[in-house]
């Protein structure tokens, strides 16, 4: 797994840019590291004035986590720098040979936020649904005819299951007040 | 025989209509979700985690555990057919597996699989019966040192045995431990990582994390990484078996449990080593070892015994210690904790209905496992013909529905989403994500101990290790520890005087 370990940075912007690309992996690190600075920066801002029981109160284990994400995002660096890599995660309908497709992705994460905002408003049954073809539009299914259909099937029958069967409520929006 | 006793009890709750259905529900969708490629069990139980809202806990887990059984018995149907395991379990099922198919014989491997599970979880289960209620009794008057402890064996095996690198486990369960902090402090009350919010107090729920880590994240990664063309599953008849095949099998689905039983009770990745352990004994024990590679029926009734056996193994520690060794184990105890139990050596006391419905339920669903998926194996293959996008949207859907259960808030559907985000990253980057899952789940009560431990003992850190229980756990933890620098050492040794 060790591939090239020190190239002088900057030669030109395009040199620049394939590190960049070939050590995406920093960017962890520096995840890592904000949230270790955040976990820290809430333990040690916490005013513990209630009268704290046992010798360990509750500052102790969030500095303990926050100093160990400073640490690891340090020595993941580290690994990174020497050539370590992350092996992506394989499966059954994953081709690592390509490029990953952004594009989908934010789609689909575009349709899931659109859902969450719509379920209040429209209901369960309707947004369910709209989450269902939207999810199925982003991945390639280009099918008008069916893909409402099975959309809106899954989404009635999922939302008498959980609501009436299960007593799971879900809100039924004006479609359920129409019925 | 308490033990018997118990267990006959336990069919008596187990055999009630009621949830003789809920088993029959479990095996079937955990055969349909083990089936469906891109499904594992984890995300299976996760998935379904809202319907512990609706259920009591005795159908509930019926439930799960016919889930867990039936999607790996489903999961080795994939690899057969299609050559593409999603699980590292189900890796040893393809090798030999698939070449069967591949020569017409798809049927006799669907069956060697069929008939493994079944051995395996038979013994697996006769030796959960036989040996939990004594580890149970053994760890009954455990306190709160030992307990940290053994959550402590738990963080630190789940990151060093797991994965190909140790630092990014360690991140993994850091980030998991992260989002266990968020929320009132259990014992002062105090606000942590709140920053100044109401919903964020009630902390984030265990079943938004699972969902969103498991499902979610998994739902992306894929749509980054999706197969343009997905495979073509073989074809395949009714499973059937010749009396050759029960000549050369028989003794392979009786050897695999001793193989997978004792790997699932300790927490060293659940069923991948058993099954490659079975896979090499199966080949060294067989008189036709030029079949193997193109077809040895041994490799796949030993290893898929050893799976089946490895999970029961799973449930001896999850039920007697609170100690998840597999993800599918981390997402049962969160449906534990959802009902405000404590898996641990009390649950044999304070739940016996429960712990023996769940046990005697294991073997109803083997029972109703093997009559199902013979005669339904060709239905079965149909599933691997699913189109992509539903069987996708599908998980991002069913995840929506689960998050928004949990309490009827859009906020957890965001924060779901942003979970699901840092699952994607995670798969990108290769963390794996069973330690964050475990670090959510037992951090809290990690904590809690520590500190209850901490004040028994007045401050001093003696008291962690003032029990031969604890001290015990600790010396196990240090060779977990030390393990992989000592084989350095010695491979290096090895090599030097070579």
């Amino acid at each position: 797994m060790t591939t090239q370990t020190d190239i002088p940075p900057a030669e030109t912007g395009g040199a620049r840019r394939s590190w960049l690309r070939e050590h995406s992996e920093l960017g962890v690190c520096a995840l890592l590291l904000a949230l270790g600075v955040l976990v820290l920066t809430d333990a040690l801002t916490m005013d513990v004035d209630i009268a704290q029981r046992g010798p360990v109160g509750p500052k102790t284990v969030p500095i303990v986590v926050g100093a160990g994400l400073l640490v690891i995002a340090a020595l993941l660096a580290l690994d990174v720098l020497r050539g370590g890599r992350g092996q992506a995660e394989g499966g059954e309908d994953i081709d690592l040979s390509e490029p990953a497709d952004w594009r989908t992705v934010l789609l689909l994460a575009g349709v899931f936020l659109g859902a969450a905002v719509l379920i209040e408003p429209l209901g369960f049954p309707i947004a369910g649904a709209l989450l269902f073809w939207g999810a199925a539009f982003a991945l390639g299914s280009r099918r008008i005819d069916r893909d409402p259909l099975i959309a809106a099937g899954l989404s009635l029958v999922t939302y008498t299951v959980f609501n009436n069967l299960l007593g799971v409520p879900l809100p039924g929006g004006p479609l359920m007040g129409v019925l | 025989m308490d033990a018997f006793n118990s267990l006959l009890d336990g069919f008596g709750t187990a055999l009630t209509p009621i949830n003789l259905l809920w088993a029959v529900t479990g095996v079937l969708l955990g055969t349909a979700i083990g089936v469906l490629p891109g499904i594992g069990p984890a995300m299976a139980v996760a998935l379904l985690l809202p319907v512990t809202y609706g259920l009591d806990p005795i159908g509930a887990f019926i439930m799960f555990a016919g889930i867990y059984y039936g999607a790996m018995f489903g999961g080795s149907t994939t690899s057969i057919l299609l050559n593409t395991p999603g699980e590292s379990a189900a890796v040893v099922a393809a090798m030999e597996g698939n070449p069967m198919a591949k020569s017409g014989r798809g049927a006799q491997a669907l069956a060697a699989a069929a008939v493994g599970h079944f051995a395996g979880g038979l013994i697996g289960t006769l030796l959960l019966v036989a040996l939990a209620p004594t580890v149970a009794k053994l760890a009954v008057d455990i306190g709160a040192p030992d307990y940290f402890a053994i959550m402590v064996l738990a963080f630190i095996a789940v990151t060093s045995v797991l994965g190909s690198s140790r630092i990014r486990g360690l991140a993994s369960l850091l980030i998991g431990l992260t989002l266990g902090l968020v929320g009132l402090d259990q014992m002062t009350g105090q606000q942590r990582l709140t920053f100044g919010s109401l919903q964020l107090a009630d902390g984030i729920d265990v079943v938004i994390v699972a969902v969103g880590l498991f499902a979610i994240g998994e739902a992306l990664w894929v749509a980054a990484h999706l197969r343009r063309r997905p495979p073509e599953p073989i074809p395949v008849g009714r499973p059937w078996l010749g009396r050759d095949d029960v000549n050369r099998t028989w003794k392979s689905w009786l050897r695999g449990p001793f193989i997978g039983f004792p790997f699932g009770a300790v927490p060293a990745g659940g069923a991948e080593i058993p099954t490659f352990l079975s896979y090499v004994t199966e080949k060294r024990l067989s008189k036709h070892k030029d079949e193997w590679g193109k077809g040895a029926i041994e490799g796949v009734a030993g290893p898929e015994s050893a799976a089946s056996a490895s999970a029961a193994g799973t449930l001896v520690s999850m039920l007697t210690l609170g100690l998840p060794t597999t993800a599918v184990a981390a997402v049962m105890l969160a449906a534990f904790q959802q009902y405000g139990i404590q898996p641990g050596p009390l649950l044999f006391e304070r739940e016996p209905d429960l712990v023996w419905g769940l046990i005697a339920s294991l073997f109803v669903g083997m029972v109703l496992l093997l009559a199902l998926n013979l005669p339904l194996a060709p239905v079965w293959a149909k599933l691997l013909r699913i189109p992509r996008p539903y069987l996708y949207a599908g998980i991002m859907f069913f995840a929506a529905v689960g998050a928004y259960a949990v309490g009827g808030e859009v906020i957890d559907l965001v924060i779901l989403l942003i979970i699901g985000l840092i699952g994607f990253g995670m798969r990108r980057y290769g963390l794996p994500v069973l330690p964050a899952v475990i670090g959510v789940i037992l951090g809290p009560n990690a904590e809690q101990q520590l500190r209850r431990a901490l004040q028994i003992s007045d401050g001093s850190v003696t008291g962690l290790v003032n029990t031969p229980f604890a001290v015990t756990v600790y010396a196990v933890i240090v060779l977990l520890l030390v393990w992989p620098l000592l084989r350095k050492a010695v491979t290096r040794d090895r090599a030097e005087a070579a």
